[in-house]
C-alpha cells in the first residue's frame, strides 16, 4: 500500500487536514462509547500478541536490544498497561461522587471525566514500543482520537508501529505519522486538545512554545541525571545487581532512569567497584563488547557525544572499568568512573550510555547535597538500611519518583505516577494516571429550585450579612445564633 | 527584583516553608488578617470596583475565610500522602505517593476579584509548603496596594511578597525561572505567560474565560421560573456588575418562553437594584473606561435599539452601566462572539430547547454552561453533549464555592484546577517512594540469560504466579523457545 507509492510530503496543509479530520470523527461520538475503548486495547494487546517477533525484530534492528529485554521491558509491561485499563476502565469511566457542604445546600455534585479530543503523542527512541503506545493506551482509554509520531531515530520500530496500527486499530481514530523534525514542526503548529511528548528538555521547551499558542496542555516526561546513593552497611551483592540491571540491562543505560552516576563515601568505593567488576562479570563474560546481552548506541551522533564524553584529559585517566569502544558496530563496553572532576562535562549532562561515574563525599549526607544543587532528576535512588537515612532522603531529595534499594522497578508499578518535576518534566501516567492525563474532570453540580435562600441577594441588609457570614462558615449553630440575631 | 527572588529561593532551600508549622502559622496568620482588615478590605473593594461591601464580603472575604478554615482543617491530612497498592509479587515491598511543594511559585491575578483571585491560589501555595510571589492587577490599584501592606505585616516575608506593577512588571516577572505559575486572566496573556514558562520548563495553571451561556428551560412551575430569573439575574448584575470569568454571558431560551422569561427577570432587577441603580450602589462599576469604551461598543450593531428591552443607559463619569438585556441580537456581532464581561446580556431564542445544545458545541468550550431545568434527560445530555470547565444546573456561581469539585477550565477556558484540596495539588509534585528490601532479590531479573529466566520473567510480568511455579518445577511448556533459539 503506502511503501509503494511515492511519499506524499507531510507538510502544515497535511497536517491542518488531518487534524480536521479526527475533530469531525471525534465530533460523532465514536471514541466515546465503553465498546469503542475496549474493542481498540484489546486490538493493541492481541497485536503485541501476534507480532511479538517482529517487533523483537525491529528493536533488534534499531539499538541491537536484547530480546529478552524487548520482551520484559516493551512487551511485558505494554500487556500489562492494556491488561489494567482493561480491568479498571469502567471504573475509571464512572462519575465520581462527592460530598457538598453548607455553603450550596441542598444541592448534590459529582466530578465527570470527559475525553479531551484530539490528542498528539510524540514518542523517543530508546524505547520505542513502549513509549509510543503506552500513552496511546491512556490516550483511547480516555476516548480521544489519536496521533502518534513515533521517533525516526528508530526507523524499523517507526514503521512497524505504522504498518500494525493501520492492520489492527481504527484507522480513522488512531493515525500514525512518521517523520523527523520537518513532519514534527508542521504537527506542533496545529491545535490540539493535548500533547504528550517523551524525550529531552531541548524539544520539550520547543513543544511546550508550539502549545503556548492554541493554550494547549502538555504532559513532558524529559530525562535528567538519576543519581544513586550508596551506603556502606548494606547486601552488596545485591545492590550491584540492582545497578546493573537499571544501567546496563536497561538498553545499555540509554533510559530515562537508568542510574546516571553513583554518590558513595570515599571509604566504601573500592568495595563496591570490586563488586560492581564481579557482578559485571558474571553478566556480560570476559568480553562485553561482543556481548550479546547489552543493546548497542543508537547511532553515530549518540556514540560521538558519549565519546567526547570519555575523551576529556581529566575524565579518561579516571576509568577504573571498561571504556572499550567499536565505532563500526557503535558499542561501548560497561564504563565505571571514579572521581571524575564535578564540572566535566559527563558530570554536568546527562549521559544515556553505558558509562557511570563514580563519586565520592565524606560523609553520606553530603550527597544529598550534591544532588540538590543540579536540576531535579526524573528518579533517584538510594541503597542503605539506614531508616534515618532513608528518611532523610525521602524529604530532602525531590525527584520525579524515588526508590529505596533497588532501581527503575517503580516503572513497573502501575499504581504510582510516573513523571518528572522540573527540568525531569510535568504531568505523570501510567495506570489510572494515564486516564486522568487525557481526560478533563468536569465538576457537576445540582441544585433544585424549591429552598432558595435570599441571604444571597440583593438588596443587601446588615441581617443578610449577618445570616451571609453564619452560612458561609458553614456551622449550623452560627446559623441558628444568627436567624436569632445573637451574632 | 532578581536579587529578591533569589532571597526567597535561599529561604525556600532552607525547608521553612515546609515545615506544616509554618504552612499553619501562614494560613492563622491570613485568617486573622481578613478579619481584622475587613473594613479596609471592603472599602478598597468599593473604591476600585463600586462594589456593595455585603456583595465584596458574600464573593470575595467570606469565601476566603472559609478556604482557610478548610485548608488548616485538612493540611496534616493532605500533606500525609498515600499509599500505593503493589501486586502480591511485590512482597516486602512499599509505595507511596508523597506530595511535596514544588518551591517558587509566581501568581498573576486578575482585577475582578482582586482578592479572591489573589488569595485563593496563595492558600494552596501556602498549604502546599511552596514560597510565593504575588503579582496583583494594576487595574484594580486600591485592592492592589492594599494586599501589598497586608501580607508585608501579616505573613512571613521572606517566603510570600507581592510586587506590584503593570505588564513590563509581568514581563520582567516572567523572565524569571519558577516551580510553578499560576494566571488568572485573558486568553491572550496566557498565551504570553505559557511561551514564557516554556522556556524554563515551568509547569502553568490558567484560569482563562470564555461565554458562558445559561440555557433555560420552559419551566411549567411559575415558582421555578421567578428562582431561575432570579439566580440569573443575581449572576449576572450582582457580582462585579457581569465582570466575572464564570458570569452568565448569555442566555438561551425557547421563543415562546422568552417572553415570560424576561418579564419575570425586569421585576428581579428592579427588586434587588432598586429603580435607581447609580444611586443605591447595588451594582458594580465597570473597571475603568477602556472597558466602558469596549461595552459600550458592543451596543454599537445595526438594529440594536430593536433588540434592546430593557436598561442600555450609561454613565462614563461614573463608569455606570445600568443592567440591560437585549433580545436576539445578530450572532456574527461582536456582543455575541466575544466575551461580554460587562451587565449586558443578550437573550438568543431557539425554535426548541434542545437546539442549544448545538449551539453551544458550535463554539469555544467556556468555563462553565449553566441549565435550568427539570427535564432530567435534557440535564443528561447537556451534561454529556457539551464540554466546559464545569456544568451546573438550576443556578449560576455558586459553583465557585463548593470546595469538593475543582474549579477550572478546558480547551479556550484554560487547563489545570484548584479549590479545596485541588488547590493543594496544583502547587504540589506528587512524588512517587518505592520501598524494596535485599531479601528479595528475584535472581532472574539479570543475566547470563537462560530459557528458564526468559519464562520466569514473562510470567512474573503478567502476574501469573501459577504460571511461575509450573516454570519452577518444570512443568511449563514454551513458545519461548523459537525467540531463545533465534538468540
Amino acid at each position: 500500500m503506502s511503501s509503494n507509492e511515492s511519499k506524499k510530503v507531510f507538510d502544515e496543509g497535511a497536517a491542518l487536514l488531518l487534524v480536521d479530520e479526527l475533530r469531525g470523527i471525534f465530533a460523532s461520538g465514536t471514541t466515546r462509547s465503553y465498546e469503542w475503548r475496549v474493542s481498540q486495547l484489546k486490538a493493541l494487546s492481541k497485536l503485541v500478541d501476534d507480532r511479538e517477533q517482529q517487533i523483537i525484530e525491529a528493536l533488534r534492528s534499531d539499538l541491537c536490544k536484547p530480546p529478552l529485554e524487548t520482551v520484559a521491558y516493551e512487551i511485558a509491561m505494554l500487556k500489562n498497561s492494556c491488561r489494567v485499563a482493561l480491568k479498571e476502565l469502567k471504573h475509571w469511566m464512572k462519575p465520581e461522587k462527592v460530598k457538598t457542604s453548607m455553603t450550596t445546600f441542598p444541592s448534590s455534585a459529582e466530578i465527570v471525566s470527559e475525553p479531551l479530543g484530539v490528542v498528539l503523542i510524540i514518542s523517543a527512541w530508546n524505547y520505542p514500543f513502549l513509549l509510543s503506545l503506552d500513552p496511546v493506551i491512556g490516550a483511547i482509554a480516555a476516548g480521544n482520537t489519536v496521533v502518534l509520531k513515533p521517533s525516526e531515530i528508530a526507523p524499523a520500530t517507526s514503521s512497524l508501529l505504522a504498518k500494525l496500527l493501520e492492520e489492527y486499530m481504527d484507522n480513522s481514530s488512531i493515525k500514525v505519522v512518521e517523520g523527523a523534525v520537518d513532519e514534527t514542526s508542521a504537527l506542533l503548529q496545529q491545535k490540539w486538545d493535548k500533547i504528550f511528548y517523551t524525550g529531552n528538555g531541548r524539544v520539550g521547551r520547543i513543544v511546550m512554545a508550539a502549545a503556548a499558542k492554541h493554550l494547549t496542555p502538555v504532559v513532558l516526561e524529559l530525562g535528567g541525571k538519576s543519581p544513586v546513593v550508596v551506603d556502606s552497611d548494606i547486601n552488596l551483592r545485591v545492590a550491584a545487581r540492582r545497578i546493573i540491571a537499571g544501567k546496563w540491562g536497561c538498553n545499555n543505560g540509554q533510559a530515562c532512569i537508568s542510574p546516571d552516576y553513583i554518590l558513595t563515601t570515599k571509604d566504601f568505593a573500592p568495595k563496591l567497584i570490586d563488586a560492581l567488576k564481579t557482578e559485571l562479570g558474571k553478566f556480560y563474560g570476559e568480553n562485553p563488547l561482543e556481548s550479546k546481552d547489552l543493546s548497542r548506541i543508537v547511532n553515530m551522533n549518540h556514540f560521538a557525544r558519549l565519546r567526547k564524553l570519555l575523551e576529556d584529559d581529566k575524565v579518561a585517566g579516571k576509568i577504573v572499568y571498561g571504556g572499550e569502544k567499536d565505532e563500526s558496530k557503535l558499542r561501548i563496553a560497561p564504563t565505571i568512573l571514579l572521581d571524575a572532576p564535578r564540572n566535566s562535562l559527563i558530570m554536568k549532562e546527562e549521559i544515556f550510555g553505558p558509562l557511570l561515574p563514580i563519586i565520592t563525599v565524606n560523609k553520606l549526607e553530603e550527597s544529598f547535597d550534591v544532588i540538590n544543587s543540579g536540576t531535579k532528576p526524573l528518579a533517584a535512588y538510594l541503597f542503605t538500611n539506614n531508616k534515618k537515612l532513608r528518611e532523610q532522603f525521602v524529604t530532602t531529595v525531590s525527584a520525579g519518583g524515588l526508590v529505596v534499594n533497588d532501581t527503575t522497578v517503580h516503572l513497573a508499578t502501575h499504581t504510582l505516577p510516573f513523571g518528572g518535576v522540573g527540568d525531569s518534566g510535568m504531568g505523570s501516567y501510567h495506570g489510572k494516571f494515564s486516564f486522568e492525563a487525557f481526560s478533563h474532570k468536569k465538576a457537576v453540580l445540582y441544585r433544585g429550585f424549591k429552598a432558595d435562600a435570599s441571604v444571597r441577594y440583593p438588596p443587601y441588609t446588615k441581617t443578610k450579612l449577618r445570616l451571609l457570614k453564619a452560612l458561609i462558615g458553614g456551622s449550623i449553630l452560627g446559623i441558628i445564633r444568627a436567624i436569632f440575631g445573637w451574632s | 527584583m532578581e536579587r529578591e527572588v533569589s532571597g526567597m529561593r535561599k529561604y525556600y532551600e532552607s525547608g521553612k516553608t515546609k515545615e506544616a508549622s509554618w504552612r499553619e502559622s501562614q494560613l492563622k496568620g491570613l485568617r486573622s488578617a481578613l478579619m481584622e482588615k475587613e473594613e479596609d478590605i471592603l472599602k478598597a473593594l468599593k473604591q476600585d470596583l463600586g462594589k456593595h461591601h455585603v456583595e465584596a464580603f458574600r464573593d470575595e472575604v467570606g469565601i476566603l475565610g472559609r478556604s482557610i478554615d478548610v485548608a488548616l482543617k485538612s493540611l496534616r491530612r493532605w500533606m500525609a500522602g498515600r499509599e500505593a497498592k503493589l501486586p502480591k509479587i511485590a512482597v516486602l515491598s512499599r509505595a507511596d505517593i508523597v506530595p511535596e511543594p514544588l518551591g517558587l511559585v509566581l501568581i498573576m491575578s486578575s482585577w475582578n476579584f482582586p482578592f479572591g483571585l489573589s488569595l485563593e491560589p496563595l492558600i494552596g501555595a501556602i498549604a502546599a509548603g511552596n514560597a510565593a510571589v504575588l503579582k496583583p492587577s494594576e487595574m484594580s490599584p486600591a485592592c492592589s496596594s492594599l494586599l501589598a501592606t497586608i501580607l508585608a505585616s501579616y505573613l512571613d516575608n521572606n517566603a510570600i511578597k507581592v510586587f506590584q506593577g503593570g505588564p513590563q512588571l509581568g514581563q520582567q516577572l516572567l523572565c524569571q525561572k519558577w516551580d510553578k505559575i499560576f494566571f488568572t486572566g485573558s486568553a491572550q496573556v496566557g498565551r504570553i505567560v505559557m511561551s514564557a514558562a516554556a522556556q524554563h520548563l515551568t509547569p502553568v495553571t490558567l484560569e482563562l474565560g470564555g461565554k458562558c451561556p445559561a440555557v433555560v428551560d420552559s419551566l411549567s412551575a411559575s415558582w421555578d421560573t421567578q428562582v431561575a430569573a432570579k439566580r440569573i439575574v443575581s449572576a449576572k448584575y450582582g457580582s462585579c456588575a457581569g465582570q466575572a470569568c464564570i458570569a452568565i454571558d448569555y442566555v438561551i431560551v425557547e421563543r415562546n418562553f422568552a417572553p415570560v422569561l424576561v418579564e419575570s427577570m425586569k421585576a428581579w432587577i428592579n427588586k434587588m437594584f432598586g429603580e435607581n441603580p447609580k444611586e443605591n450602589n447595588s451594582v458594580a462599576r465597570v473597571v475603568n473606561k477602556q472597558h466602558f469604551s469596549r461595552l459600550k461598543n458592543l451596543l454599537d450593531y445595526p438594529e440594536a435599539k430593536n433588540s434592546l428591552v430593557f436598561g442600555g443607559s450609561m454613565d462614563e463619569d461614573s463608569l455606570f452601566i445600568e443592567p440591560t438585556i437585549l433580545v436576539d441580537p445578530p450572532l456574527e456581532s461582536e456582543i455575541m462572539r466575544e466575551e461580554i464581561f460587562g451587565p449586558l446580556l443578550p437573550i438568543i431564542t431557539v425554535e426548541k430547547i434542545e437546539d442549544s445544545i448545538q449551539f453551544i458545541k458550535s463554539r469555544p468550550k467556556p468555563l462553565a454552561i449553566y441549565a435550568f431545568t427539570n427535564n432530567k434527560t435534557l440535564q443528561r445530555r447537556m451534561s454529556s453533549e457539551t464540554s466546559s470547565g464545569s456544568i451546573v444546573f438550576n443556578d449560576a456561581i455558586v459553583q465557585y464555592v463548593a470546595d469538593t469539585i475543582p474549579f477550572g477550565g478546558v480547551g479556550g477556558s484554560g487547563f489545570g484546577k484548584y479549590h479545596g484540596k485541588f488547590s493543594f495539588d496544583t502547587f504540589s509534585h506528587e512524588k512517587a517512594v518505592m520501598q524494596r528490601s535485599f531479601y528479595t532479590d528475584f535472581w532472574f531479573r539479570h543475566p547470563p540469560w537462560t530459557l528458564n529466566k526468559f519464562q520466569l520473567l514473562q510470567a512474573a510480568y503478567n502476574l501469573d504466579y501459577f504460571g511461575m511455579l509450573l516454570v519452577l518445577l518444570g512443568l511449563k511448556k514454551t513458545r519461548r523457545y523459537s525467540i531463545w533459539a533465534a538468540m
